[in-house]
């Protein structure tokens, strides 16, 4: 599907993006440039505001960039993206659809085969715990558990990219680390490239292969790190390795330089 | 419309949803039936203030502390449905009739008109102020210019009824359409769809819940259309038997046709409400969860 790692899966190449309304004119990024293979988790991190979303708008096609480009797949990007599955920090379901039709409303909209993504949809709702609850309705669902609702549509076509804004930033510590141990299976599993944004520097960690820090609006690339951990990855051992809390100190030290600034 | 894709314009973003998730899992069979014991409880105390009312109406025409040319009694506004009773079911059918006609014109041409408004600015500029101006315009007074246009048929009245109904229907779709989650949208064209597909799968079912609540007041609202268009120029319909009994100082009468008016908005608007029920039971369901599990 994606080929192998050397393969350019997304590249941003000066990206500018400024925002004009009457009221305001605000730089969200600043000539960044990126490039992200084919496999790759790259993790985003920066301050809120730096243009984070921004970003992952601009390689999904939601947002034009007002100078740079941007590519996806080998392909410059021109309008909405449909390579890629999307999560938000909101689950953002419908609320009036069960569980597996949530899921499926990504079927739906690119006219899937049906009998397809119906196995596809039975299999992430047990590969993500979601098994008994097919027919819930959203309101009647945990926070944790829309997210996953919200990642099996995301997964449902097999996106050879997956971007996440922020897509656990409401959950409880503990609900966030079963699904970050569940992300990295997927991703492991399905060899999609991702990109997450999260504010949480453990996580950028945990599960990336790479961490790009950003620095405050103007959005631009201050660092990126390696995480050079295995790709399998348990809490409990990595929240321990030493190159773990060498890396997030790292970060840590990063972002609060510039907050000091 | 509000373009959704590659614009970089500020746009206005739709409205959070509200609240947190809610425990509990009922399902829509269940909810019909708990909806209906919902029903009878909030109907305890209007039934109970209803009854005093009937009470004090027949005590004080009993009493003749009002004259009874003025206030009839129950007995006697009973007895008139009863001797009249066909002839008040006619009138009550035609009544019936303009206020469904102009009621179903209504719902349709508003959520056309409010699907225009939400989809297009221009549409939006153009429109709007058209509607508000029919919504300000007393209806009563442009009643006789619609006798004057269309005759003493149905087309005045239906016309009037159309023109009552509509602002609210008009209203409540606009705002519908308009909350739609801004991230579902951007979703969606990420999932390549059509505008009609999010229109369908979205945007609509998303507006029901406030769509269905203007239906409301519009239902209620072609009812008073339908009577004051009856009043101008007919010659049938319970809002010509009104002006009729008036005239004769017949108050029994008046009385009936009064009566038999509000049953019908009562009616009315009893069916939207089940429409409501039957289209929107996840809305329904998440006003009145009752806590199965807990979480
Ligand atoms: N549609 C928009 N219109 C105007 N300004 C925007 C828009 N989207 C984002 N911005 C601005 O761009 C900056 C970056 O926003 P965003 O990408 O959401 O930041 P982050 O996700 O890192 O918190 C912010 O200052 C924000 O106010
Ligand atoms: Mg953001």
């Amino acid at each position: 599907m994606t080929g192998t790692l050397t393969d350019t899966a997304v590249d941003v190449e000066g990206l500018t993006v400024r925002f004009r309304s009457k009221r305001s004119d605000t730089t969200a990024l600043d000539d960044v440039s990126l490039r992200v293979a084919a496999g790759e988790f790259v993790s985003i991190v920066g301050p809120s505001g730096c243009g984070k979303s921004t970003l992952l708008k601009v390689v999904a096609g939601l947002v034009r960039p007002s100078s740079g480009s941007v590519s996806l797949l080998g392909e410059p990007v021109t309008g909405p993206q449909r390579d890629i599955g999307f999560a938000f920090q909101r689950a953002a379901l419908l609320e009036w659809r069960g569980v597996r039709k949530n899921i499926l409303l990504q079927a739906e909209m690119r006219g899937m085969d049906k009998a397809r993504a119906a196995r596809r949809a039975d299999e992430l709702i047990e590969l993500t715990g979601l098994a008994g609850f097919e027919k819930a309705l959203p309101h009647e669902l945990s926070g944790g558990m829309q997210q996953r609702v919200a990642l099996c549509r995301a997964l449902l076509h097999e996106p050879p990219v997956l971007l996440m804004d922020e897509p656990f930033g409401a959950l409880d510590a503990l609900t966030r680390e079963q699904l970050n141990a569940e992300l990295n299976r997927i991703w492991r599993e399905t060899g999609t490239t991702i990109l997450l944004v999260t504010h949480s520097i453990a996580e950028a960690v945990f599960l990336g292969t790479r961490v790009v820090v950003m620095s405050p609006r103007p959005g631009r690339l201050m660092r990126t790190l390696s995480v050079d951990l295995p790709a399998e990855r348990d809490y409990a051992q990595v929240m321990t390795d030493s190159r773990f809390g060498e890396l997030t100190r790292e970060i840590r030290q990063l972002l609060g330089s510039v907050e000091s600034h | 419309m509000t373009s959704t894709t590659a614009s970089n314009d500020v746009q206005p973003s739709a409205g959070e949803e509200p609240g947190p998730p809610a425990p509990g899992g009922p399902r829509a069979r269940i909810e019909l039936g708990a909806r209906f014991l919902r029903f009878l409880e909030a109907m305890w105390r209007p039934a109970i203030l209803l009854g005093l009312v009937f009470v004090l109406w027949w005590v004080a025409t009993a009493r003749e502390w009002v004259a009874n040319y003025l206030v009839p009694t129950p007995k006697q506004v009973w007895d008139r449905i009863i001797a009249e009773w066909s002839s008040l079911m006619y009138h009550s059918y035609v009544t019936l009739y303009e206020t469904v006609i102009g009621f179903v014109l209504a719902s349709v041409l508003g959520l056309a008109t409010a699907v225009l408004i939400a989809y297009s600015r221009t549409m939006d500029k153009a429109l709007y102020p058209i509607v508000l101006f029919a919504q300000v315009i007393p209806k009563i007074a442009i009643a006789p210019l619609l006798v004057v246009w269309f005759g003493n048929g149905l087309a005045p009245k239906i016309i009037l009824a159309v023109l009552i109904a509509f602002f609210p229907v008009v209203v409540s779709g606009v705002a519908g359409l308009r909350s739609t989650d801004h991230e579902l949208l951007e979703l969606s064209s990420t999932m390549g769809a059509s505008r009609w597909q999010t229109f369908r799968k979205i945007r609509f079912p998303n507006a029901l819940p406030h769509l269905m609540a203007g239906e409301k007041v519009a239902v209620t609202l072609a009812v008073v259309g339908a009577v004051v268009g009856e009043f101008v120029g007919a010659s049938e319909g319970l809002g010509y038997v009104l002006l009729l009994a008036n005239g004769n100082l017949d108050s029994a009468l008046l009385f009936a046709a009064l009566i038999l008016m509000s049953l019908i908005g009562i009616l009315l608007f009893v069916v939207v409400e089940v429409a409501e029920a039957l289209l929107i039971p996840w809305h329904a369901s998440r006003r009145s969860v009752t806590p199965l599990t807990t979480s």
